[in-house]
């Protein structure tokens, strides 16, 4: 028994000791080189004479905005929403989890124009839901900052949910048992207990989710429409200055990739620095 | 071109393995690639047309197939401008049939037409179709739109293309001739996204081309309005620069510009 644990052991050490094999370092490189080409793509074409008027144009800020302020509500509604959800998929059992588990993934396979005209389906002026907010509130979604926020919850909360559940089945659920067997209810515990500890998965899964929505696109332009200043986010003002001046499509893509790196990094820093 | 030197440079291949992995996956990328307009033995043709002619050039190329055996039309419908930024990144096709005269001088300035077609025909294009705007209202019309002028009343959602679109460059000029503004509740990418908008009665009016309420004729109303002929689109075809098959591709563009019945009866006016 002990002569085989040693020899692997041994063979662990010296994987560890040794040159990193390049049967992972090639695909790593080729998988790099992948993704980075098409960002030196977008520097090489950008026209770097006229960058700084293009950027300080007040379309150019008020999209950014707009996309950065959609982005960050839509996350904190899908932490909201979302931490919950995952808490109930991976911590109780009711009939019908596994189902609504694959549910929650629908809006993650389904085109995200699909997901607009959904939308527009049932919060539409004329939808299922939404002809009654007219009537009842004097309440229509489409073509509002509000229905970029529902479009962008749609498309990437189901990304905060899958990260927080995964968290949430790797954490050591003999914590939250002794807390229990202490007297804790089961939402102290939550609070108390669970949270804390899963407290990393929640916060990768805020990132992805914001990152996803600050690049939502098609549900947008469907449910939401187009407007400057009023639903037109940097994804949408991308798309429509590429069909007659894609050097101002350049410039965009840039600011919104520089921002959202910046933001993510920022945040990232922060979080491992708190650690 | 860079990729071929770096998969022959043998003895340098260990320490570049990364560089040959990635230069033969560009190599079989830019393989398949090739492979979309070619085939001229058979007779393949790839047409780019904006997607108000969606229905039409269905309908032709199902004729044409017909009348030329052996020949296949690969079909592929979208925005002007977007097809325009296809051609200029080099996507293989034969004809390009635009919706308005400003998107084919953005091709015609790039990669060009093909020269000896456009000695024969014009350096700009052959106009083989016109199009007009009419506004498009849901069949109970809720907001009571009888005239122009009622889209710029307080309250009333009316939808339209953005200007950077052909449609929406004629809603300008429309708007212009009118003098009339109406403030949009959203800048649509493409016609048909403003005719989906009216048919779902998300907007109360919308500004489509006359050939859109022809093809959703019962889901939307259409109607005619002054200052809508100072906007008439005209759509220029060509033969494009890149095609393999120029001979085939200009047949092509001959029954297009013969398609008159196809064209009037969708709603199309012809030149």
């Amino acid at each position: 028994m002990s002569a085989p644990a040693d020899r692997r052991a041994g063979r662990r050490t010296r994987v560890r000791a040794g040159r990193t094999p390049w049967i992972l370092v090639v695909p790593a490189v080729v998988g790099v080189l992948f993704l980075v080409l098409p960002f030196a793509g977008l520097l090489v074409r950008a026209p770097w004479s006229t960058m700084g008027a293009r950027v300080s144009d007040p379309a150019v800020l008020s999209a950014l905005w707009l996309s950065l302020s959609t982005a960050s509500v839509a996350t904190a509604v899908s932490l909201l929403f979302g931490v919950p959800l995952a808490w109930l998929l991976a911590r109780t059992r009711f009939p019908g989890r596994r189902f609504v588990r694959a549910l929650v993934t629908v809006p993650l396979v389904i085109p995200p124009v699909v997901g607009g005209v959904a939308l527009l389906l049932v919060l539409g002026r004329n939808g299922l839901v939404g002809r009654y907010l007219d009537a009842w509130f004097g309440l229509t979604l489409p073509f509002t900052p509000a229905a970029v926020v529902i479009a962008q919850v749609f498309v990437a909360m189901p990304f905060l949910v899958i990260s927080v559940e995964g968290a949430l089945r790797g954490a050591d659920r003999r914590y939250e048992e002794a807390a229990a067997t202490l007297g804790a209810s089961r939402a102290t515990v939550f609070a108390r207990v669970t949270l804390p500890m899963v407290l990393p998965g929640i916060a990768a899964g805020a990132a992805l989710c914001w990152a996803r929505a600050l690049g939502e696109f098609g549900a947008t332009i469907t449910f939401a429409g187009n407007f400057p200043g009023t639903t037109q986010t940097m994804p949408l003002a991308v798309y429509i200055a590429m069909q007659r001046d894609p050097e101002a499509a350049i410039v965009l893509s840039l600011v919104l990739l520089l921002v959202s790196l910046a933001v993510l990094g920022t945040l990232r820093e922060r979080w491992v620095h708190a650690r | 071109m860079t990729a071929m030197r770096e998969t022959g440079s043998r003895p340098a291949l260990r320490t570049r393995g990364p560089v040959a992995v990635l230069a033969v996956a560009v190599l079989a990328l830019t393989a398949c690639g090739g492979t979309g307009s070619g085939g001229e033995a058979d007779g393949e043709l790839t047409v780019l047309a904006a997607a108000s002619l969606t229905d039409v050039f269905t309908d032709i190329a199902a004729d044409f197939e017909e009348r030329h055996p052996g020949t296949r039309v690969t079909l592929n419908f979208a925005g002007s401008g977007e097809l325009a930024q296809q051609i200029a990144s080099g996507a293989p096709a034969d004809v390009f049939a635009a919706a308005d005269t400003a998107t084919m001088e953005q091709v015609v300035e790039g990669e060009g037409l093909d020269a000896d077609w456009a000695a024969e025909h014009g350096t700009h294009g052959l106009v083989f179709a016109t199009n007009t705007l009419r506004i498009a209202v849901p069949p109970d019309n809720p907001a009571g739109i009888e005239t122009f002028a009622d889209l710029a009343a307080d309250g009333v959602q009316v939808a339209v293309c953005a200007e950077q679109v052909p449609c929406g460059a004629a809603t300008r000029t429309a708007m212009d001739a009118s003098g009339v503004e109406v403030t949009p509740v959203t800048l649509e990418e493409d016609v048909r996204a403003v005719l989906t908008k009216v048919e779902l009665g998300e907007v109360d009016a919308g500004l489509v081309y006359a050939t859109d309420v022809d093809a959703a004729r019962g889901r939307v109303e259409g109607l005619e309005f002054p200052g809508a002929e100072e906007a008439v689109n005209e759509y220029p075809i060509g033969v494009l620069a890149g095609s393999d098959d120029t001979g085939l591709a200009a047949t092509w563009v001959d029954a297009v510009v013969d398609g008159t019945d196809v064209l009037s009866d969708a709603g199309f006016g012809t030149p």
